[in-house]
């Protein structure tokens, strides 16, 4: 049978605040275990939660940044189940009255069509710590530095179809929270976690099928591989007339396949109620406003932007708006040297090519915005040819200068003489009279090409810095 | 509302409380009391009345987001049953 797939997506952003969501203890990564855990994030007796005021206005914020109603008044609870990572035995979580309500996120798919995305809530919560089960004796050692870690639970409506949709929904998802400014993203530090739910139904129908729950996943790869996996696990078991069971999965990346965690019975009676330790948070107009006030743009009206402003290809607009750096960067690049068509492929091509190849991130680059403008701008006045210019860019990259200094120091700068260029054309032509001969025996539309082999010798006299529209000018005018 | 034997098991379990089996009976009728105030209280017409969160008529107060604890790790492990490096010890859980 033909099977939909259904798809819905939770995913566990940790909010970018400097210290915990209840506690004041740092949260910085990579800490030596328990060196940021304090007694609020040991659950002491007597310990106390006091809400963290930066959480509350990131969630806000992407509450602004997805369109969505901001609950101006929300309350947390407790989410119950025992693990020693929990030191409370409960999550302080929101359930009833989350901060952020429902809202719609635009996708960009890969052949340049749009889908929107429902999302159901995003609500506050903390994150539990770590359990490492490798060998203590037969003990496992916890490392509660992430205990208390502010998150933002973002649940998606079932309205994803296929791994690409549920690719696009996280790139984009990323994109919008790093431009936000409210978390730093980073996936290979857990900063932002995936929960795949996903089930399949018969094409063509309405209801929906069992799901599992696959949890954890925290690559784009790997959601696209689970979510691969998972519809062909799905749809064996249905095709064979089986049932899917309900229950949470974790997907091993070592053996590309999904397997079943734990019994969900007994581990799903979460007995939500209301955080007696914290009274309800209430949010003003005014509030709100202050904060929409400072939203920066995001990054769908940084893509039309950009497509209108400077004529860019809805391709070109989206892989420059992707982060804020870059698109900063590539706008920087183009106020300097003036013609944004140029800056934006010099941007995709040379340095972010280079920036991959070195692993750098934009923020890394050894070749500054200004100075990449600057280099363009030689291209532009007709100083140095395209060509030369990436040997510049290279120099560039080295770290020997500005793109004028090299050109001085290397001798680079294109030759406009017409007196010297004249002298090249004549060298060649007087060294190839066979390719003379040839060329005016030939037709018109033969000359074309055979005119070729001249411009090739002359740029190759001149090392490639001859000015290629007036060497072509000038042998127009001498082989007759 | 009655409650019957099982579902004190699975709340027992679930709030990892051990009933033995010669109290499970008193538990069960006790826990039975207190539901039947519970449904004297449902009997009250409570449909035009907010839910709500926290008897005290008053709204969370919000700190700044400023590190103000040490690291104190010395003092909290020295009173815990198992630690190594830095890490605090517990029975082997797994999923």
């Amino acid at each position: 049978m033909a099977w939909e797939t259904v798809i819905g997506l939770e995913v566990h952003l940790q909010l970018a605040t400097r210290s915990k969501i209840f506690s004041g203890s740092a949260t910085n990564f990579g800490a030596a275990p328990n060196t940021q855990a304090n007694a609020v994030d040991l659950a002491m007796p007597g310990m106390l939660p006091v809400l963290n005021e930066q959480a509350v206005a990131f969630a806000v914020k992407f509450g602004l940044g997805i369109g969505a109603e901001i609950g101006k008044r929300s309350v947390f609870d407790r989410k119950n189940y025992f693990y020693p990572d929990l030191p409370k035995g409960y999550q302080i979580s929101q359930f009833e009255a989350p901060i952020v309500g429902r809202g719609v996120f635009e996708i960009t798919l890969s052949d340049g069509s749009t889908r929107d995305i429902g999302i159901t809530r995003a609500h506050l919560e903390e994150d539990a710590g770590k359990s490492l089960h490798e060998d203590f004796h037969g003990l496992s050692g916890i490392d509660l530095n992430r205990a208390g870690t502010p998150l933002l639970e973002i649940v998606s409506e079932p309205d994803i179809r296929n791994a690409e949709e549920a690719v696009a929904y996280l790139k984009a998802l990323h994109s919008l929270v790093t431009y936000l400014g409210i978390s730093d993203g980073n996936m290979a530090e857990g900063s932002m976690r995936c929960d795949i739910n996903i089930s399949l139904r018969p094409q063509g129908t309405e209801t929906l099928g069992t799901r599992a729950e696959i949890k954890n996943v925290n690559s784009f790869r790997f959601v696209e591989k689970a979510i691969q996996h998972e519809f062909d696990r799905q749809a064996d078991i249905l095709d064979d007339g089986g049932t899917v069971v309900q229950e949470t999965r974790l997907y091993d990346a070592e053996r590309d396949e999904t397997r079943p965690m734990r019994s969900k019975e007994v581990a799903n009676d979460y007995r939500y109620f209301p955080e007696p330790d914290l009274l309800p948070v209430v949010i003003d107009d005014a509030y709100i406003e202050n904060l929409r006030k400072d939203l920066p743009e995001l990054p769908v009206q940084k893509r039309q932007r950009f497509t209108e402003a400077y004529g860019l290809s809805t391709y070109d607009a989206g892989v420059l708006a992707d982060s804020r750096a870059l698109a900063d960067y590539f706008e920087a690049v183009t106020k300097r040297c003036g013609d944004a068509k140029i800056a934006a492929n010099w941007v995709q091509v040379e340095l972010l090519g280079q920036l991959n190849k070195s692993e750098l991130s934009i923020g890394d680059s050894p070749v500054s915005a200004d100075k990449l403008g600057g280099l363009i701008e030689r291209i532009l006045d007709n100083s140095i040819s395209g060509k030369i210019a990436k040997q510049v860019f290279e120099a560039m990259w080295q770290g020997e200068g500005s793109a004028d200094e090299i050109i001085e120091a290397r001798g680079l700068k294109q030759v406009s003489d017409s007196g010297e260029l004249e002298a090249l054309v004549d060298e060649v032509i007087a060294s190839s009279a066979a390719q003379v001969q040839q060329y005016l025996e030939a037709d018109e539309g033969k000359r074309k090409k055979l005119v070729g082999y001249f411009v090739g010798q002359v740029m190759k006299l001149s090392k490639g810095q001859a000015n290629p529209k007036m060497v072509n000018e000038l042998l127009a005018k001498k082989l007759v | 509302m009655a409650i019957d034997r099982n579902e004190i098991e699975k709340i027992a379990e679930l709030a990892r409380i051990r009933i033995a089996d010669g109290q499970m009976d008193d538990v069960t009728e006790r826990i039975t009391e207190i539901l039947q105030m519970v449904d004297q209280l449902q009997a009250v017409d409570t449909g035009s009345i907010e839910p709500m969160a926290n008897p005290l008529d008053a709204v969370q107060r919000l700190r700044p987001d400023v590190v103000t604890e040490v690291d104190r790790r010395e003092a909290f492990q020295a009173i815990a049953p198992a630690v190594e490096d830095g890490l605090y010890l517990v029975p082997k859980v797994i999923d």
